[in-house]
């Protein structure tokens, strides 16, 4: 049984990173993620870890860094926000494509303009298509247990791929809460020992990162990119299993809440899953049957298995903390995609909500339910897309 | 007749006792006194807390990404170069992030004023290491000091022969208007590096250490041989010479493209032309 504490996510995330002591990390400072970097950097300066902490002029020489130090055979983290990720995505890329198991924290803000710190999902849905592995948290509980889990999953030899661990910006990264760590020795154990493949300084082996693949091989390499992520579902689920075995927490491809029998289902992400989760027991009180499904891992998506949770339930509220301007939010066209694949048609609306860090309230996740209940009434929605808690 | 309160803005959310709330003070003075009105001026910005400052300010401004200020203000230049363009930054904005826009804005001598509040550390972030920390200066995520030696940006801009390059210090008032002046009176790119003090993150470069170590430069000084600036731009430690250390004449950008040469683009009138007549002309 580990200790329990009262500590913030970026602190939470922070000492996840002490206790799996990577080789290098390479960072740049930026709200609201600063924090982690830099409590990590007292565990350098306090000699508890190893770690060659490398800062530079700018996330895009983060993530650079990042990637020559993984290329070279390190075990590599790194942590960031908003612009931060933006400005490192032509190397997320690079990270993924080179086949790099570089593990991210990234904790979650808005993108500019208009200029915003506070917490949504649209860094992260904007690197959706980078290949890189996505795994989002309620909590700092959560964003901790994933650390160690996300850095199992790209590190494992049928995957060797980048992934990022995502929490809400400000909600949960500057927010106490209670949780449990797990003793370093645990940690130590469960995470193993790095093993590189192709590292740079194997100077017995030397090895070119990067070479010109012209139209003859590369969409072979992307195809294998494909095949290599795929597979993460089944590791993501072997490795929670192991998880489990070490800390007592289970965790899924997402997570399923009254959704059995649930006939109205809403799904939300990270940390309003919490919040709605309160109202769906309201609910549940009243005798209408309503369930939630919370999605952990985000890439790959695990479509075949969601639908299958979702497969009791006539209509689908899907709340997006992003959009896709002039299209669905992100999340909406992922569970819109995984019914249509499975064969069901429930009726679906996307609700986005939240945007720049405005609160979600129970009062919101009730609104959308009560819809959600006349639409099952009459079998029509009116509009499929809305944005709520909106001033007009 | 323009005073500064024209350009009085938002209450700045700076900490008490910041070296911004000067150099603010004087900017809106030098405006004042050059006669410039708001409406006449575009303040752009990045990211950081000399960024805030066009927030604090009533006239056009631009508040755009980290580091990337400097593309931003050549481009309203380029859109109309009949109205002065103010570009304010950091030396984590400007040195760091968009050290690269540095170099090409003073090659192409682009007429914008760069403003940098170098206060030798991070301050929207609380306290990292920026490009003009001092090497071995402790901060939070560099427990062992600063391990890189201080970018110099004097030096910097005078290799690049940078048309104009001084330097102010937000205890010198006087000094630091009449430099933004001139600054703002230059033909060309003005490098303007201001020493600010960050009462709250920067433990190393306070008031006193700045006001121990600044000396204006004297009228002996000429900024115009490069050798003599680039000795100057050099002097770094026990004594730290303010004032113009460098400047030249020479062709700006906007003067250097023929069609915006004699006319700002906005200034242009649309083109009357028949875009079906125009298109015939091709086949």
């Amino acid at each position: 049984m580990g200790k329990k504490l009262a500590i913030t996510g970026n602190q939470a995330v922070a000492e996840a990173m002490k206790q799996i002591n990577p080789d290098v990390c390479a960072a740049y400072p930026i709200t609201p993620s600063t924090e982690i970097m830099q409590r990590f950097a007292s565990f350098v300066s306090d000699g508890v870890v190893d770690t060659e902490l490398v800062t530079v002029e700018s996330e895009h020489s983060a993530m650079s860094a990042c990637i020559g130090a993984s290329a070279a055979g390190g075990r590599v983290m790194t942590a960031t926000s908003s612009q931060g990720l933006a400005l490192m995505w032509e190397m997320l890329h690079i990270a993924a494509g080179m086949r790099l198991p570089i593990a991210m924290a990234l904790v979650n803000r808005a993108l500019s303009a208009p200029i915003n710190i506070h917490g949504d999902h649209s860094d992260g849905m904007g690197s959706r298509d980078c290949s890189w592995i996505q795994i989002y948290s309620e909590n700092a509980q959560e964003a901790y247990d994933n650390i160690f889990q996300a850095v199992r999953i790209a590190e494992h030899e049928e995957i060797r791929l980048p992934a990022m661990v995502c929490m809400d910006g400000f909600i949960i990264s500057h927010s106490i809460e209670s949780m449990e760590f797990l003793p370093d020795e645990v940690v130590r154990d469960f995470i193993g020992e790095f093993k590189p493949t192709n590292p740079l300084l194997d100077v017995d082996k030397p090895v070119t990162y990067g070479p010109l693949v012209l139209p003859d091989y590369y969409i072979e390499f992307k195809k294998a990119q494909h095949e290599a992520i795929k597979r993460a579902k089944k590791v993501t689920l072997d490795v929670a299993k192991e998880f489990e075995k070490v800390s007592g927490r289970s965790y899924g491809l997402f997570e399923s809440y009254r959704l059995d029998d649930a006939e109205i289902a809403i799904v939300v992400l990270n940390s309003a899953a919490g919040t709605a989760k309160d109202v769906v027991d309201a609910f549940r009180d009243k005798g209408i049957k309503v369930g939630l499904l919370k999605p952990r891992l985000f890439r790959p998506f695990p479509y075949e298995e969601v639908a299958d949770a979702l497969g009791s339930a006539r209509v689908i509220g899907v709340f997006d903390r992003a959009d896709s301007f002039g299209g669905f939010g992100p999340m909406y066209m992922e569970i819109a995609s995984a019914m249509i694949a499975s064969g069901s048609s429930p009726v679906m609306i996307n609700r986005i909500y939240g945007l720049g860090g405005r609160d979600f309230m129970p009062e919101d996740a009730e609104a959308v339910i009560k819809e959600l209940v006349e639409i099952a009434d009459t079998g029509k929605a009116t509009t499929l897309k809305e944005y709520i808690g909106v001033r007009e | 007749m323009v005073t500064s309160r024209d350009f009085e803005g938002r209450t700045p959310a700076w900490c008490p006792g910041c070296g911004n709330f000067p150099i603010l003070k004087t900017l809106k003075e030098a405006l004042a006194e050059l006669d410039i009105e708001p409406h006449g001026i575009t303040v752009v910005s990045g990211i950081g807390q000399a960024a805030k400052l066009p927030h604090y300010m009533r006239c056009h401004t631009f508040n755009g990404l980290h580091g990337r200020t400097l593309p931003v203000a050549t481009g309203i230049r380029l859109a109309n170069h009949a109205m002065p363009v103010i570009a304010v930054a950091g030396d984590g904005d400007c040195y760091g992030e968009g050290g690269n826009h540095l170099i090409h804005a003073a090659r192409r001598n682009v007429n914008v004023k760069l403003f940098v509040h170098d206060n030798q550390v991070y301050g929207l972030t609380k306290g990292q290491a920026s490009p003009t920390t001092m090497e071995g200066v402790v901060t939070k995520t560099q427990p062992f000091g600063s391990l890189s030696e201080a970018l110099n940006p004097l030096a910097l801009a005078v290799a690049l022969d940078c048309s104009f390059a001084a330097r102010g210090y937000a205890g010198d008032t006087e000094q630091l208007r009449h430099l933004m002046k001139e600054a703002l009176l230059h033909k060309g790119f003005a490098l303007l590096d201001i020493l600010q003090p960050c009462v709250t993150f920067n433990r190393v470069n306070t008031y006193q250490w700045y006001g121990e170590r600044v000396y204006r430069v004297s009228g002996g000084h000429d900024p115009t041989d490069r050798i003599e600036a680039f000795r100057k731009a050099l002097e770094w430690g026990d004594r730290i010479p303010t004032g113009i250390i460098y400047r030249n004449v020479r062709p700006t950008l906007e003067e250097r493209i023929p069609v915006i040469r004699d006319v700002p683009l906005v200034a242009m009138p649309q083109a009357q032309v028949d875009p079906d007549r125009l298109m015939q002309g091709f086949y």
